[in-house]
């Protein structure tokens, strides 16, 4: 069973950036695993697959400023049994390459890892031509895709791990923040089971990524405030979508909140609102942005602005809870 | 990662340009080009955030296309038949918003809102916040073909327009550039001029490291362009061979490019040729090591030994 450890201090966490620890992941797992290969499209700084570029140079693949090129020749080490981990930002990947990911890699089911950085609008100041709010949906609906967003640096590690192991395309998607860590060391990953990480009977919270770490500390604040329990599920697993879970939390709530650093349409709001609707409907309220481009900006200026900031989650959530709804 | 000198293929066909350029005030422009390079650092530097080197690499372009070669009115920013320019390398928005604050389409006092939040001056060039950006750039390998777009409806307008689009050599690692490299000889596009910053540099090293570029003007020529070979610093050479492009194009029915060797960082000693200056903020101390840069009599005795 998940549930937040108590030695995690919600108000003052531990900070690690999820991109450095897939770097260093990367860099260990090389060592043992040969046929590990890794591409990256002029961000290797930035993605910190130089990391494995570092330690690795044969089976590092720098494709220069060519996001397409870069999935399709992914796509080909991969059909002659290489284990390719592609990176570069979540927009480039999800958005540039589309067609790429879709008719290369999944059309032929192939053993890509895509491993996108930067993605939401926590990406900053760079702007809105460089924040994936879509990336989730885009690949979500690839038919062979396996959607997966860790929360932290702990359970970055874990699915890469895992990853390695398991073959088949999947959309790993990272954050650039330096980031709470809210997983302790020993932490063991169940795969595709999305966790509670709090208990709680008056609403559910499905946050995913960095929303995570704000879900937990809204639904902190409303127990010492308000009074108000809220159930906070870690959406590790965006497909397959952890259903189960989900279902089993709202008929003991009968609410959920979906809280994504990413479009309220086709993300985690959609699948959550896909699989109540099919098993037990009940009222949802999404928080994303809300069909608007992100912007320039420091992160948490813009978590601010979009209502994703703690403070922003917390007061929806008591309102949603008030409606009575 | 390792740094090379810049092919040396670039300034040899200078010869197509004209020589005499003599009205041009060169002390002027390079005058305005320095404070402009100054108002760059301050942006990069209030906002701690922003490309530094692409910026300082382009300003001299933009200097010269703006206040010599493009026909336009910031009074006027709908004007049907002003010139456009796009800047497919979207990440110089820096240099982009000091060249529009210059001629008016921006306020001096939105400077210190660079890559804030609910500010115009965004950190890739929008169309929906800035006067004078008519397309929105930043994902680099698209603005070519943007510019292509806007050539052909200008030319069913009917409209003198002209369109110059300013892409990296970085950038020509897309193969959306070459897509679009084709498409204009295609449509005998005489209405269009690209520039290549030629600077060697792109985010994780060299060029000619990572994907070479080589002779990017033979590539270009190969796709059935004209193409001009420049110092992408000599304000005499840019003018020249923008006025030297338009009748090129129009004497032989084809789109015509200016590969533009320069410096990225071009102007601040310690930020010239290296890469670790594209995407990084100078802190206070670098700040005003690069403001000593940019005083009047070190800058231009540093140009004058630079020739
Ligand atoms: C499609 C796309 N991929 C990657 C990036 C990230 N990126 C921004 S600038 C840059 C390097 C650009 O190099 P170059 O075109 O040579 O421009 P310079 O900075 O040297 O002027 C990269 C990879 C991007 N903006 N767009
Ligand atoms: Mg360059």
């Amino acid at each position: 069973m998940g549930l937040l450890s108590p030695a995690i201090d919600l108000e003052a966490p531990k900070k690690e950036a999820l991109r450095n620890r897939f770097g260093d992941t990367l860099a260990e797992l090389g060592a043992t695993e040969t046929d590990l290969v890794v591409l990256d499209a002029d961000l290797a700084c930035s993605t910190q697959t130089k990391r494995f570029a570092d330690k690795f140079p044969d089976r590092f693949f720098n494709q220069g400023i060519s996001e397409a090129d870069m999935m399709c020749t992914a796509a080909g080490l991969a059909a002659v049994g290489k284990k390719p981990y592609v990176s570069t930002f979540a927009l480039f990947a999800a958005g540039r390459a589309w067609d790429q990911v879709r008719n290369t890699i999944c059309y032929s089911n192939l053993n890509v890892k895509i491993v996108p950085t930067h993605s939401g609008i926590s990406l900053g100041e760079d702007g809105a031509s460089h924040q994936s709010i879509e990336d989730l949906a885009l690949m979500r609906t690839i038919p062979n895709m396996t959607v997966i967003v860790p929360a932290d640096a702990v359970e970055t590690d874990r699915i890469i791990r895992w990853s390695l192991q398991v073959p088949g395309p999947m959309y790993i998607r990272l954050v650039r923040t330096n980031h709470a860590v809210i997983h302790p060391d020993d932490f063991e990953l169940e795969p595709y089971k999305n966790q509670v990480l709090r208990q709680g009977s008056d609403l559910t919270i499905c946050a995913t990524g960095e929303m995570t770490y704000h879900a937990l500390l809204a639904a902190k604040h409303l127990s010492e405030r308000d009074g108000i329990e809220a159930e906070v599920i870690n959406c590790t697993f965006i497909k397959p979508f952890d259903t189960d879970t989900l279902i089993k939390s709202a008929q003991k709530t009968g609410r959920v909140l979906t809280v994504e650093s990413h479009q309220f349409i086709g993300g985690l709001g959609g699948a959550v609102c896909e699989e109540l609707c099919a098993h037990h409907p009940v009222p949802v309220k999404r928080l994303g942005t809300q069909d608007r481009f992100g912007q320039s900006g420091k992160p948490d200026d813009l978590f601010k602005e979009y209502g994703l900031d703690p403070d922003s989650i917390y007061a929806e959530a008591k309102a949603f809870v008030a409606s009575g709804r | 990662m390792t740094e090379s000198a810049p092919p040396a293929d670039l300034i040899k066909n200078a010869k197509a340009l004209p020589a005499d350029t003599t009205t041009v005030d060169v002390d002027a422009l390079s005058e305005l080009s320095r404070k402009l390079r100054i108002d760059i650092l301050d942006m990069i530097f209030t906002a701690q955030s922003g490309h530094p080197g692409t910026s300082l690499s382009c300003i001299d372009l933009l200097v010269c296309l703006f206040g010599e070669l493009m026909q336009h009115d910031a009074k006027r920013p709908d004007w049907a038949d002003r010139d456009r320019f796009v800047l497919s390398k979207g990440h110089g928005a820096p240099a982009l918003y000091a060249i529009l604050m210059h001629h008016g389409y921006i306020g001096w006092e939105e400077k210190p809102t660079l890559r804030q939040v609910n500010s115009n001056l965004q950190g890739h060039p929008a169309s929906k916040y800035v006067d004078g950006v008519d397309i929105s750039t930043g994902s680099l390998g698209q603005g070519l073909s943007a510019a292509v777009g806007m050539a052909l409806g200008l030319r069913l307008n009917n409209s003198p327009a002209h369109v110059y689009c300013l892409i990296g050599d970085g950038e020509s690692q897309e193969g959306q550039i070459w897509e679009a490299a084709l498409s204009a000889p295609a449509h005998k596009l005489t209405n269009l001029t690209a520039l290549c910053d030629r600077n060697s540099l792109q985010i994780d090293g060299n060029t000619e490291a990572i994907k070479p570029l080589g002779d990017i003007g033979a590539k270009f020529e190969a796709f059935g362009w004209n193409v001009l070979r420049i110092d992408g610093h000599d304000f005499r050479q840019i003018i020249a061979a923008g006025h030297r492009a338009k009748a090129w194009s129009q004497e032989t029915d084809k789109p015509t490019m200016i590969v533009c060797q320069c410096t990225k960082g071009k102007g601040v000693s310690f930020m010239e040729n290296e890469a670790g200056w594209h995407g990084k903020a100078p802190n206070a101390e670098q700040y005003e090591a690069a403001l000593a840069d940019l005083q009047p009599d070190v800058y231009y005795q540093r140009l004058k030994e630079a020739n």
